[in-house]
Order: structure tokens, then C-alpha cells, then sequence
């Protein structure tokens, strides 16, 4: 295709890309290094008779004004947004390095410092979520397979639920369950013996039921791609190994997972991308108090009557550069095949 | 599987269906326990006394006479308007699948036939912007939209929505075109059509299983989405999934979580029926990357 045909062809949705995904990044990195100007402050002398002279200090609000319209973007800070106390935390980070005696030590003085528990939350997440994801979805595909096949695509149908519906309300509808007066909360009471048990007063407990809650949302995806993988299985490697005297758990583990295996990459691709966009469980169980991801922790300076853009906008950029560390080696694999393919 | 050598010994089948029937009861049971309950007072809904009020409805009958009662959807629909919600969603699924099908296909089908470089490089920048949060856009729209007034509107939402797509449905497209031979549309060429008539006359009519496949998911990532509607929407132009958030948050101090739960059974009950009738096309979709690499 020639270059202008192809310019063509591709202009509307590149346009849309330009604008609204590549500009805005543009301009939150813009904004993570302006800091919104402060008010200007004038010193007012007021005497009273009899009392005698105070100074008060107000704000000039036309001064303020004047200044905020002359630089809208704010006063240039560098890179101080990404340092201060509510994200990199350099300052902190340092003093806590060198006081600290052992690694267990550090690690609970960074849970302090609200970025690095947002960044701990979502690793914990991703590197959680997507093993047990993958592991429970081929479990699911080997057992569904061997069901009756009438059976087989009700079993489909009802494993799709809990990826399709949108995030918040699916849960949602767990953490009605969860709840104390709910039946798997009433459930858990029951078994702790302890009538106060409740996943809200608890970070543990959060924290799990969020993993369980990704690993519910996400099990589906993986069960349908292995599902897949599997009626592709050609039959004469597995009767082969059967004559071989393979046990059933050697046929899986030496014919079924190795056919699976680009299946397994691909899931995990897909998976590392969503687990590390984690966010409406977080909004959903209400869980703001015991676990922030980057995602939830750019929302909260967003909401509010305060729009704190600058901050949101810091994180925003670390974020980024996250998934494109996170993605850098799936890069240079599809380089590779790119150009092997051509 | 017919052979006697494939055949299960009985242990392993009891374990393999007993699993198959624990996946089953994790992942239906909760949708039925809320479309159950959500037909109850809260007082069952979230029952102190006992769980088994949530199954008999106890307190319903007591205060309504019947188990059932549609109170909690009334309170959504009527009271909280909540059928607003519901057309600001089908406004936004309708347009952002029509716009984001119509210059995803055309992308999609450029991006299939031209064996440059830069195709590898756009492949691959918008691989990069499908796994970017959305969230983390959202600051740079805030100041532009608050200046020229587009904050709080529907077609700013669409467009915002059909832009965080496109890498999606390219990736999608590419590879579906990949599959379909360029000897079509090259010998369309040698006829004397131009690239765009044969785009038309050769490809349009042989694309629709793929474009309806990605348009499903085109439709579930609108249907779905929160960060966008909640971050870019004025309240009364919210869609479903933040209304019923916002839901969570006005309500339950008035003690009418049923509303929220009335709500949340509302806005599942299109993609049950969805799920119902493209469970094909969507296993399809799902798996259509994977086996294509």
C-alpha cells in the first residue's frame, strides 16, 4: 500500500489517538512539573483606637488572579512534585534507608508513605492475581473439557459472567456478600467463631478479598483461551504418550501445557496489562482505607473539591513509565517476530 | 474422547465434576443470590438475625405481605430516575460502537496491507496506550475541557471513549484482515479498482464476522467503563455504571442500599441477555488473539 493511501486510511483513527491519548500525555507531563501558584498574601496594618495597631494577613485576590491569569500552567517546579512527601518521597526515603536495621523494618516504614503503599498494592496485585489467574483457568478448561458436551456450553455461558460485567458492579454484588450481615460474611463469622469479624476493619483481609476478587474477575478469560487451546489438542500426541505408559498427570504436564504454552504467554501479556490497571474493586469494596493502587490514588487527588492535577498528573507519568517497564520485554519479542515475519 | 484408554477412572471424575460444579456455584451463585435479594426489603438483604431471611423474605412479608417486593426497583427507577442513567448509556454504547467500528475497520485494513515500518511502530504505540490506565489521561483532559466547555457532556465522553478503543479494536482488526488473502483485494486492483473500491467492493462484504466480533467488545468496554463517565460526566448525564457508584454514596446514608442493589440487577441483565445470544462470537474474540499470536 502506498504511503499516501495508507495516510488516508489510517487518518481518522490516528487523529482521535493524536488527540485524545497522545496530546494528553503531553500535557499531564506538563502539569506534573507546574505547581498551581500560591495565593499572594498581603499584610493589612489595621488600628483601632484605644486598642492599638495589629497586622493581619489576607489573601489579595486580585493580585491572585492577576498572576494566575498571566501563567495559567502555574509556577515551574521541576521535578519536585515527584519527590515531595506524596509520591517518590525522596526525603523520607533516605532517612528511612539509613535508619533502618533490616529489610522487614524498611519495607513497614515505606507502608507509611502513601505512594509506595499504592505501588506495593498494585504489585501485590499483578504478581498475585495473574499466576493464580492462570492456573485456576487451565484447571477449570482441562475439567470443563471432560465434561458431556450439552454440558459444556452452559458451563461457558455461566463462566463468562463474572468477566463480562463491569467491574464495579461485580464487586460490588461480592462485597454485599462479604458484608458481616451478608451470607458469605455471616459464612466467614460462623467459622471464625467471633462475632466482630468484618473484612472491613481489617488491611489483611481487604487485601485478600481484593486478590480474590481479580482472580474471580479474570479466571473466566483464561479458562475460554485454554478452553480453546484445548480442542485444538491433536490426538495422536496424547495417544502416543498414552502407549508410552504416560500416567494422566504426565500427559498433562509433557503434551496438554506444552500445547498451551503461547496460550500461557498470551493470557499472561493480557493479564500483567489489566492486573496492573486495577482500580474499581478498590472504588467497589470501599476499601480507599486499607488499599490504594496507582490507579485509585490518581482518582483520589482527581475527585473532591480540590482537583490536585499537578499531583495526579506526577503519578500519572510514573505510571506510565511502570507499564512501559512492565512491557519493554514483549517489545523487543514482537521487534523480533515483526521482523521475522516480513 | 471415545477411546477406552482416554477414559477417567472414577475418582478423577468425581474430582474433575465436584471442581466443575464449585466453579459453577462461584461464578453464577452471586448474580442469582442479588437478583433474589434484590427483590426484598434490606432487612433480609442484609439479615442480622439470620441468613435464611434472605432466601424466605421474612421481613418482606411482614412489612409487605409477599416475599417479593419491587420497592427497591421503583425507588431506582422512579425516584432516582435511574432510567436516565440507563438512555445515557444506550446513547454512548450506540455511538461509541458505531464511530470507533467505522475508522477502527478502515485503520485495521491499512495497517494489514502496508508492510512498512511504521505499521510495527503504530501496532506497537497503541499496544502501549491499551495498557496505559485510562485514569492516567483523565488530569490532561480536565483543564482543555473545562475551557472551552465540553466538561459534563455526552459527545465528549463518546469521543474520549472511541479514542481509548481504537488500540483495541486495531489490534483486533489487524489481525482479522491479516487472515482474510490480500490476493482479493490485489486482484480487485489489477481490475482497475482503486485501494479504496476495493476496500469497498472486495473486502466490506467478506469482514462482518470479525467486525461484529469486535464490535461487541467495543460495546462491553463502553458499556463498562467507569473511570471515563465518572471523571468526565456532570451528574445528570452520568451512565449506568457511575450512577449506580453514585448510588452508593447518596443512598446509603438514607438506607436504601436496595435502590443500589435494584440497580446493579438492572444493569446486568442486558449483558446476560447479550452473553446469551453472542456467547459464540465473544469466545471467539477472546481466543482469536491468542491463536493468532
Amino acid at each position: 500500500m502506498r504511503h499516501k493511501t495508507f495516510l488516508w486510511f489510517f487518518l481518522p483513527t490516528g487523529l482521535a489517538m493524536l488527540l485524545f491519548i497522545a496530546l494528553p500525555i503531553v500535557s499531564v507531563v506538563t502539569q506534573s512539573i507546574f505547581a498551581p501558584h500560591p495565593a499572594v498574601l498581603i499584610e493589612v496594618e489595621s488600628c483601632t483606637p484605644l486598642v492599638g495597631c495589629t497586622t493581619e494577613t489576607t489573601i489579595d485576590q486580585d493580585a491572585t488572579a492577576a498572576l494566575r491569569a498571566e501563567k495559567p500552567l502555574g509556577r515551574f517546579v521541576g521535578l519536585d512534585i515527584y519527590f515531595d512527601r506524596g509520591h517518590l518521597a525522596v526525603t523520607e526515603f533516605g532517612e528511612i534507608w539509613a535508619s533502618s536495621d533490616s529489610w522487614g523494618d524498611m519495607f513497614k516504614e515505606l507502608g507509611n508513605l502513601p505512594f509506595y503503599r499504592a505501588m506495593a498494592f498494585t504489585l501485590t496485585f499483578v504478581a498475585v492475581v495473574t499466576p493464580l489467574t492462570i492456573v485456576l483457568g487451565l484447571v477449570i478448561a482441562l475439567a470443563v473439557n471432560s465434561l458431556h458436551r450439552h454440558l459444556k456450553g452452559l458451563m461457558i455461558f455461566f463462566s463468562l459472567l463474572p468477566m463480562i460485567v463491569p467491574p464495579i458492579i461485580g464487586s460490588l454484588i461480592l462485597f454485599w456478600m462479604a458484608d458481616s450481615r451478608g451470607i458469605i460474611g455471616s459464612a466467614l463469622i460462623a467459622m471464625a467463631g467471633d462475632p466482630d469479624f468484618s473484612l472491613k476493619a481489617s488491611t489483611g483481609l481487604m487485601w485478600i478479598a481484593l486478590l480474590v476478587y481479580g482472580v474471580w474477575h479474570a479466571a473466566p478469560f483464561a479458562f475460554v483461551v485454554f478452553y480453546a487451546g484445548l480442542q485444538t489438542l491433536p490426538s495422536d500426541q496424547l495417544e502416543a504418550a498414552q502407549i508410552d505408559g504416560a500416567t494422566r498427570w504426565q500427559q498433562v504436564k509433557f503434551v496438554v501445557v506444552p500445547h498451551l504454552m503461547p496460550l500461557v504467554t498470551f493470557v499472561a501479556l493480557i493479564q500483567l496489562m489489566d492486573n496492573f490497571k486495577v482500580f474499581e474493586p478498590i472504588i467497589g469494596f470501599n476499601a480507599q482505607a486499607h488499599a490504594h493502587s496507582l490507579s485509585s490514588f490518581i482518582f483520589n487527588d482527581l475527585g473532591g473539591e480540590t482537583r490536585q492535577l499537578s499531583s495526579a498528573s506526577a503519578t500519572s507519568v510514573i505510571t506510565i513509565i511502570g507499564v512501559a517497564i512492565l512491557l519493554s520485554p514483549v517489545l523487543v519479542r514482537t521487534w523480533r517476530d515483526f521482523k521475522g515475519a516480513r | 474422547m471415545a477411546s477406552r484408554a482416554q477414559r477417567m477412572p472414577t475418582s478423577l471424575r468425581i474430582t474433575s465434576s465436584g471442581f466443575v460444579l464449585l466453579w459453577f456455584i462461584l461464578a453464577a451463585f452471586p448474580f442469582f443470590w442479588t437478583l433474589w435479594g434484590s427483590f426484598k426489603v434490606e432487612l433480609d438483604f442484609f439479615s442480622i438475625a439470620d441468613w435464611t431471611n434472605a432466601i424466605t423474605g421474612e421481613r418482606t412479608q411482614a412489612v409487605y405481605g409477599s416475599p417479593f417486593t419491587t420497592t427497591g426497583y421503583e425507588g431506582a427507577w422512579i425516584k432516582e430516575e435511574f432510567w436516565r442513567n440507563v438512555l445515557n448509556t444506550g446513547i454512548v454504547c450506540l455511538f461509541v460502537v458505531t464511530i470507533s467500528l467505522t475508522i477502527g475497520t478502515l485503520g485495521g485494513y491499512a495497517l494489514s496491507r502496508s508492510t512498512y515500518n511504521y505499521t510495527f511502530w503504530l501496532l506497537i504505540t497503541a499496544l502501549i496506550f491499551r495498557a496505559m490506565p485510562p485514569i492516567t489521561l483523565v488530569a490532561g483532559y480536565l483543564l482543555p475541557f473545562f475551557e472551552w466547555n465540553l466538561w459534563g457532556i455526552l459527545p465528549t465522553t463518546i469521543i474520549v471513549l472511541v479514542a481509548i478503543n481504537q488500540p483495541f479494536t486495531l489490534w483486533m482488526l489487524h489481525s482479522f484482515f491479516k487472515n482474510i488473502p490480500s490476493e482479493l483485494d490485489e486482484s480487485a486492483k489489477v481490475d482497475g479498482c482503486n485501494q479504496f473500491q476495493a476496500f469497498r467492493r472486495v473486502i466490506i462484504p467478506v469482514m462482518w464476522p470479525g467486525v461484529i466480533t469486535t464490535g461487541l467488545f467495543s460495546f462491553l468496554l463502553a458499556y463498562n467503563d467507569f473511570v471515563v463517565g465518572a471523571t468526565l460526566l456532570s451528574e445528570s448525564n452520568r451512565t449506568m455504571v457511575p450512577a449506580v457508584n453514585a448510588f452508593m454514596g447518596t443512598t446509603q446514608t438514607e438506607g436504601n442500599v436496595m435502590f443500589a442493589v435494584a440497580a446493579v440487577v438492572s444493569a446486568t441483565a442486558p449483558l446476560f441477555i447479550l452473553v446469551m445470544f453472542f456467547q459464540r462470537q465473544i469466545v471467539g474474540g477472546l481466543t482469536a488473539g491468542a491463536v493468532k499470536g
